[in-house]
């Protein structure tokens, strides 16, 4: 039986991790390397890296960055951030990244997912999408009350009026091979990921979903893959706080009956 | 290791990831491909991502995919990874287009689940399979695709693994060997596997038993 992933992820900026509470207000966390390796040997599935670094120079150091972890990591990886051009993507792919993440460029440009689904194949195209409940999303009667997401772009700065499940679906039709989804009500906030906004997506969409955004206890975790149907779910502070190990989450995943690769 | 291996590196995709896993095994490989052939002396892997369409033009080039059919055919031990496995049946569907036609069999869609599957799953050693289950043990590997083996040979399943339902997680015949999944990403596990591959194979390459090895792959390919 497939297993329910866990992904710890590593925000790097100038070969550093740092990890942003609602993407902003940045903590230093240590070497992206030694911590992949680390959560490598506790058992993480996955490993996620999103690259925050805003500057040419540091575009570069990533690349290189990213050939140190493909070096040394035996499990899968991604990386995201201000991946903007299928060159972007054709650089992270031949440097080692096993997927790469797309966000506000594939927002701009939808035709880039197709792009980069044909050339490389929807395995290594991952479409994230920074989501927040609408406003009005409770009472919008045109919709009968239904509880509506809206897209976010620019590390969450910005909102361009999409609707975030339509969006989704979408990708999907241009060839994404998983989304991974992200609330910005919960980013960093500790408080359980959004358990209504995850079950919707999952439920919809013929793709994996990786949940993240809010994680703040084993429990968390139970209760996204129990509640939610989440393919996988990510998440960072608590990991790199040292609040909890992986083996922690998985241990109290596999007490639930769900299951986890031990 | 001192076992050399000819890799394959016309079908794009994990050839990075193979190179580096084989980098940190210490196994060393030789890169082959329309301008550098392989002569079959070596045990030859051929790692896939992608279109099984798509690997199968590419590997076309120049008539490379009947080179690499012609040494199989003739006793070369072969590992195919992902859509390297897929290609060894006759057919997939995932193109409408012919295989290698080294395994009877064809490759067809998933039917339930999530597509494509992606994650760890966990592979054993059916009481069918004609290798012995003690020598492959089962364990948890990492797997992305959309596409799945269907071998006519039940024996041929060297692993099978349950995605709403089972499916062929690897096959081994003789010389031929395929993993569905991804060796080189599925930790220290993935890892022994790819080893115990390379020492099976380095065993059967050893002189005299060569040539009897390669008598046998020919009469199997017929």
């Amino acid at each position: 039986m497939l297993t329910k992933r866990i992904i710890p992820c590593l925000d790097v900026r100038d070969g550093r991790t740092v990890k942003g509470v609602n993407f902003t207000n940045l903590r230093d966390m240590g070497c992206p390397v030694e911590l992949g390796l680390m959560y490598e040997s506790q058992g993480a599935d996955e490993l996620m890296f999103l690259d925050i670094t805003a500057s040419v120079e540091g575009r570069a150091a990533m690349l290189e960055f990213v050939e140190r972890v493909a070096d040394n990591l035996s499990i899968p990886f991604t990386v995201g951030g201000g991946v903007s051009s299928r060159g972007n993507v054709t650089e992270l792919l031949n440097a080692g990244a096993d997927k790469v993440s797309m966000n506000t460029a594939a927002v701009k440009r939808p035709e880039l997912i197709n792009e980069v689904s044909t050339q490389f194949g929807s395995q290594c195209c991952v479409v994230a999408i920074d989501a927040r409940k609408k406003e009005n999303g409770n009472d919008n009667l045109d919709n009968g009350g239904k509880i509506e997401w809206e897209v976010l772009i620019k590390g969450g700065r910005e909102s361009v009026g999409l609707d975030a499940l339509e969006w989704a679906e979408e990708c999907v039709r241009r060839g994404a091979g998983e989304i991974l989804l992200t609330s910005w009500n919960r980013d960093g906030m500790q408080t359980g990921f959004d358990i209504e906004m995850v079950k919707a997506f999952s439920e919809r969409l013929p793709i994996p979903v990786i949940a993240s955004g809010g994680a703040a206890n084993p429990e968390s975790f139970v209760e996204v893959f129990e509640k939610a149907g989440a393919d996988a779910a990510l998440a960072a502070s608590i990991f790199h706080d040292k609040i909890y190990s992986i083996g922690d989450v998985k241990l109290a995943v596999k007490n639930a009956g769900i299951s986890v690769r031990e | 290791m001192k076992t050399e291996v000819d890799l394959v590196d016309v079908a794009g995709g994990n050839l990075g990831s193979v190179r580096r896993c084989l980098d940190r095994l210490g196994v060393p490989y030789n890169l082959v491909n329309p301008q550098n052939v392989p002569d079959g002396s070596r045990p030859i892997i051929l790692p896939g991502v992608g279109n099984f369409g798509a690997v199968m033009e590419n590997l076309q080039k120049d008539g490379f995919d009947q080179l690499v059919k012609r040494l199989v055919a003739g006793g070369t031990p072969y590992l195919g990874i992902c859509v390297g496995m897929q290609i060894l049946f006759d057919w997939g569907d995932e193109s409408n287009s012919a295989g290698l036609g080294l395994l009877p069999g064809k490759v067809v869609k998933f039917t339930r689940g999530k597509i494509p599957q992606i994650g760890w799953n966990k592979i054993q050693c059916p009481d069918s399979s004609q290798s012995k289950k003690t020598e492959w043990p089962g364990g948890y590997v990492y797997f992305v695709n959309s596409f799945v083996c269907q071998p006519e040979n039940i024996g041929d399943i060297l692993y099978s693994a349950d995605y709403y339902g089972d499916f062929c997680a690897a096959v081994k015949r003789d010389n031929i060997c395929g993993f569905q999944f991804h060796p080189e990403k599925s930790g220290p596990f993935g890892q022994s596997l790819l080893v115990r591959w390379i020492e099976t194979v380095s065993t059967n390459c050893d002189g005299g038993e060569n040539l009897a090895y390669a008598t046998k792959g020919v009469e199997n390919a017929d």
